[in-house]
């Protein structure tokens, strides 16, 4: 079968461009360590004061990576002079946390994972209500914690729109394309090869990027594993529809990297980053055309909410309508070369 | 014998300038063709459109009874465009097989077909290396080899001898009169090499987007009274002013 060729051919290409495998597979994963290390100055593991807890609390919480000092009695004050991140205070089975909250990604990460361990303990019938205060800043105070999901996303973006626009331009360049459409193969055939082609790279991509993430990088993460996948696959499908799209428009590779500051960086600004609700109305709207937007919003539910799919349904009915677009423009814009 | 290629006020402008002017061409089936011309003269925007893979502006191109484009069609050309399209990662003989598998052929005989198009073009021994290895005329010659491996009726050739060494361009030119006698392939050539032109069956001198003149080699000489082929051009291209 044509397609089959042709998705055989791409592959047997990228494989053999090992810089390009590289930069694929590795460089998000060197750029997210290096962004872990700026926004997580303090790597030692959280201090945790408990008033009131029993055995099997305190195991779960150490199993989470929480340094726990245990009190028969503290406040505030403790907080402060002992420096602790927090103190989690258990009284006839009400939760009470108070977060030092010096470093906002801490206790956030802190109170994620008490709660967590709390609702393990309470059963998994009624998960644990807990009440946090904070002594600097409060609940809102999450910059950096919603930092983690977005990137993950734009990154899986970036390298899929890079590669597979400059894998289809070096196609278009070098006069292969033309002659690819000198034989009896289909628009759609072409379009369809290119998207399995690098997809199969996406997937790839996208896998090892989430589980260094979550497991190297402890990057926040209360919802399902998969379903952060299924988010970021759909999020590679329309970056790399995108990207052979706007090949279209580019006669070099220059030119296409020309493309990054227009497409792809305002897109890291309407993702959440800088939080969109106090923004201008008309700019609120800008960001309904970005698909960033969109996968942001799901990648946070899911990571940083514990939400499922079903929750973040509306995002991905969103980025499927913009691949679908997108792959229909591509078949179209083939025209340019051959009218059948 | 009738016509396997049929032009009709055939056009292209590209913006505002005009690339090929009111062509009318006819290629008998089982002839070798030649395009003549200087660069830039429109030879290549003439075998594009006669292949479907750009459109005219005004004007016809039948082949084979049909028009262009035409995706059937494709099956039955051969197309070797005048810059080397290949994969430069992959080795020869995957790029070969790469094309090939594009065409409908059954297993069996694409291997055939591989082994003999390599063959043709002297390249069996270096189907292993990557493309991106090979000289600037071994490439041309895999160009050749990809355009004949599907057995087309029609081979359409955009100039594929440039940067083949003289030995090499006397047995390309001696198989492609093998393939026109012993299996009635319509071969379209261009070409500014003269003593290449002497070799086809008929001519068209195309310059600055139209035909100057049309016919045999003898015919277009005896018609200007030049001893040679490039007196036949640089005549027809004086009377033309």
């Amino acid at each position: 079968m044509r397609v089959l060729a042709l998705i055989k051919r791409i592959m047997l290409q990228l494989l053999r461009d090992k810089r390009t495998m590289a930069l694929l597979f590795f460089a998000p994963l060197i750029v997210l360590t290096l962004m872990y290390f700026f926004f997580n100055g303090d790597n030692d593991n959280p201090q945790l004061g408990v008033v009131g807890g029993n055995e099997a609390l305190v195991a779960a919480l150490e199993n989470a990576s929480i340094d726990v000092v245990s009190y028969d009695e503290a406040d505030d004050q403790t907080i402060i002079t002992d420096e602790l991140d927090g103190l989690l205070e258990i009284s006839e089975g009400d939760f009470q946390i108070t977060l030092e909250n010096n470093d906002p990604s801490t206790s956030r990460a802190l109170l994620m994972q008490v709660t967590q361990a709390a609702s393990m303990q309470a059963g998994a019938g009624a998960p644990a209500s807990i009440d946090a205060e904070y002594i600097y800043g409060d609940a809102d105070t999450e910059f950096f914690d919603v930092l983690g999901p977005i990137l993950v996303g734009f990154f899986v973006f970036f390298f899929v729109f890079l590669i597979s626009g400059i894998g289809l331009l070096k196609e278009r360049v070098s006069g292969t394309l033309e002659r690819l459409l000198a034989t009896p193969i289909r628009r759609w055939e072409i379009v369809l090869a290119y998207l399995t082609g690098f997809g199969i790279f996406a997937i790839i991509q996208t896998i090892i990027v989430v589980f260094y993430s979550i497991q190297v990088l402890d990057m926040v993460m209360v919802g399902q594993v998969w379903h952060v996948i299924v988010v970021n696959l759909m999020l590679a499908l329309v970056a790399l529809s995108l990207g052979i799209l706007l090949s279209t428009f580019a006669s070099s590779e220059f030119q296409m990297v020309q493309f990054i500051p227009i497409v792809v960086v305002p897109q890291i600004f309407f993702a959440g980053i800088i939080p969109l609700g106090g923004m201008a109305e008309w700019l609120q709207n800008v960001s309904r055309i970005m698909p960033l937007y969109y996968a942001a919003d799901a990648l946070k539910a899911i990571m940083y909410r514990g939400e499922g799919l079903a929750d973040v349904a509306s995002n991905l009915l969103a980025l499927a309508a913009f691949a679908a677009v997108f792959i229909f423009l591509n078949i179209i814009a083939l025209k340019r070369n051959r009218k059948l | 014998m009738d016509n396997s290629i049929s032009i009709n006020k055939l056009s292209k402008v590209y913006g505002k300038t005009s690339v090929l002017h009111e062509v009318d061409l006819q290629v008998a089936g089982g002839e070798v063709f030649g395009l003549i011309g200087p660069s830039g003269s429109g030879k290549t925007t003439l075998v594009k459109m006669i292949v479907g893979i750009d459109s005219p502006s005004g004007g016809t191109v039948d082949v084979l009874g049909k028009r262009v484009p035409n995706l059937s069609l494709l099956q039955d050309i051969g197309y070797m465009a005048q810059s080397d399209a290949l994969y430069p990662e992959l080795t020869g003989r995957e790029n070969l097989s790469f094309f090939a598998s594009l065409y409908k052929m059954k297993k069996t005989l694409l291997k055939e077909r591989i082994a003999y198009a390599a063959d043709l073009v002297q390249l069996t021994d270096e189907l292993g290396k990557k493309v991106s290895a090979y000289s600037g005329g071994m490439k041309r010659r895999l160009s050749l080899a990809i355009a004949l491996v599907h057995d087309p009726q029609i081979l359409i050739l955009d100039e594929p001898t440039v940067g083949i060494d003289p030995e090499l361009r006397l047995s390309i030119w001696k198989e492609l009169m093998l393939l026109k006698r012993e299996q009635g392939k319509t071969i379209i050539v261009t070409t500014h090499v003269m003593d290449e032109a002497e070799k086809c069956d008929r001519i068209a001198m195309v310059r600055e987007g139209g035909i100057l003149a049309a016919g045999t080699p003898d015919e277009l000489k005896l018609a200007y009274g030049a001893a040679d082929l490039e007196g036949v051009f640089l005549q027809a291209g004086r009377d033309a002013r």
